[in-house]
C-alpha cells in the first residue's frame, strides 16, 4: 500500500524536477525545503532585530538618511532607563496590565465556571459571550468612543441610571482620573471571552470521576472548589495571565482609538510611546534602545510562557 | 551474592547525570532565570524608586539570556 504511494508520488512528479532531485541525498533534499523557511526568517525576522540592536548604539535620525551617525555606546540606554516620563509611562502601561489581568481572570473564570454547568442555551451563551473578541480593535475603539460619549454615550445613562449622577457631569475618555479605567474596561469586556475559552478547558479536562470521589468522601462544594477545581484549572490560569500579560504590554491600536494616549499623557501606554519616539520625532537610534528594552521583557515573559505551556502539555 | 540476585533498573535522570555536573541541573536554574525575569519586569514597572526602574533591564536581560543558557542544561 504504502509502495504504490510512493510510486504514485514519483510518477506525479514533474520529470524535470525529478532530474533535478536525482542524486541528491535525503538531507539535502530535506534542507532544499526547509532553506527558503529559514531564509525567509532570516530576512524578516532576525536581520531587523539585529540591524535595530545596531541603531540602537547610534543616534541615527531616519527622516535624516544622509545626516552623519555616531557611534555613541550605551546613551541611548541610559537616558531611557533615567528618563522619568518613560518612567511614568511604564507605570501606566503596568496599572492597565494589573487590572486588566485581574478583572479579566476573575470575570473570566466565572463566566467558565458557569458556562460549564450545563443548562439549556448553553451553546447560545457562549457563542454570545465570545463575540466581542471577534471585532476588530479599530471598530471596539470607535464604537466605545461613542458609548463614552458624556452628552450621547450609552454608558455614562447607565452609571447615571445605577449611581443617580448626572449623566453630562463626567467624561470617561476626557478625565485625567477616568481615562486609564476607560481603556481598562474596553480591553476586559472584548478579551474576558477569550480567558474564559482557556478557563472553560481547563474546567472540562478534569474528570467527573474526581469529583464523584469527593463526593464519596463527603467534600463540600467550597472543598471541592479549592483542592480539585483551582489546583487543575490553575495552569490553563497562568496561561491565560502569561498571554493577556504579553498581549496588553504591546497594546496600541485600542488605545489610540480610543483616547490617543490623553488626557496628558495619562493612557500613554509604552507601544504608543515608542510610535511617538520613532515616527513623530524621528529618535529612531533612541527608539531603537526603547523596543529593545520592550523586546527583552517581552521575550523574557515569553520563555515563562513556554514554559509553563510545556508543564500544561505534560498533564 | 545480594548484588548478583538484583535485577539492573534503569538509572533515574538524577542518577544518569554525572555527579560534578550534577549542580547544573535545569530545573533550579530555569527557575532562577524565571525569577529574575519576574523581578526585571517588577522593577521596570513599580511606581516607588527611580533606581530600580534604572536597573531593571539588566536584570531582565541577565534573566533571559540565563534562561536561554540554563535551558540546554539536562533534566
Amino acid at each position: 500500500m504504502s509502495h504504490s504511494v510512493i510510486a504514485r508520488a514519483a510518477e506525479a512528479t514533474p520529470p524535470g524536477l525529478a532530474r533535478r532531485f536525482k542524486g541528491l541525498s535525503d538531507r539535502a533534499i530535506a534542507w532544499s525545503f526547509v532553506a527558503p523557511t529559514i531564509f525567509l526568517l532570516l530576512a524578516v525576522n532576525i536581520f531587523p532585530l539585529i540591524w535595530t540592536i545596531r541603531l540602537s548604539f547610534t543616534n541615527f535620525r531616519a527622516n535624516r538618511p544622509n545626516a552623519e551617525v555616531e557611534w555613541i555606546g550605551l546613551r541611548n540606554y541610559d537616558r531611557i532607563l533615567t528618563d522619568s516620563d518613560i518612567w511614568q509611562t511604564m507605570q501606566a502601561t503596568a496599572h492597565f496590565l494589573c487590572w486588566t489581568i485581574v478583572l479579566q481572570v476573575l470575570i473570566g473564570f466565572s463566566l467558565a465556571w458557569l458556562i460549564n454547568r450545563k443548562f439549556k442555551g448553553n451553546d447560545l451563551w457562549t457563542t454570545i459571550i465570545v463575540l466581542p473578541m471577534m471585532l476588530s480593535p479599530a471598530v471596539v475603539g470607535n464604537f466605545w468612543t461613542f458609548l463614552y460619549q458624556p452628552q450621547i454615550g450609552l454608558f455614562n445613562y447607565v452609571v447615571a441610571f445605577f449611581t443617580g449622577a448626572d449623566p453630562t457631569s463626567f467624561s470617561m475618555i476626557g478625565s485625567v482620573s477616568l481615562a486609564p479605567w476607560a481603556i481598562i474596561i474596553v480591553d476586559t469586556w472584548m478579551w474576558t471571552p477569550f480567558v474564559m475559552l482557556i478557563c472553560l478547558a481547563g474546567l472540562r479536562s478534569i474528570p467527573d470521576s474526581i469529583y464523584e470521589a469527593a463526593e464519596c468522601d463527603r467534600a463540600s462544594k467550597w472543598r471541592q472548589f479549592w483542592t480539585i477545581t483551582l489546583p487543575m484549572t490553575l495552569p490553563f490560569l497562568m496561561l491565560a495571565v502569561l498571554f493577556r500579560g504579553i498581549e496588553n504590554f504591546k497594546m496600541f491600536d485600542l488605545v489610540v482609538q480610543l483616547t490617543g494616549g490623553g488626557p496628558g499623557n495619562t493612557t500613554t501606554l509604552t507601544s504608543i510611546d515608542l510610535k511617538r519616539e520613532a515616527f513623530e520625532k524621528w529618535r529612531t537610534g533612541y527608539a531603537s534602545a526603547y523596543a529593545i528594552i520592550l523586546f527583552v521583557t517581552v521575550f523574557g515573559l515569553a520563555s515563562i510562557y513556554v514554559k509553563a505551556l510545556n508543564k500544561v502539555k505534560e498533564r | 551474592m545480594s548484588m548478583s540476585s538484583q535485577t539492573p533498573e534503569s538509572p533515574t535522570p538524577a542518577e544518569s547525570v554525572p555527579s560534578g555536573r550534577r549542580i547544573f541541573v535545569r530545573g533550579p536554574w530555569e527557575m532562577a532565570a524565571s525569577i529574575l525575569i519576574g523581578l526585571g519586569v517588577v522593577m521596570l514597572m513599580q511606581p516607588f524608586v527611580l533606581w530600580a526602574y534604572s536597573w531593571s533591564f539588566p536584570v531582565t536581560l541577565i534573566g533571559t539570556v540565563m534562561f536561554i543558557v540554563v535551558s540546554h542544561f539536562p533534566d
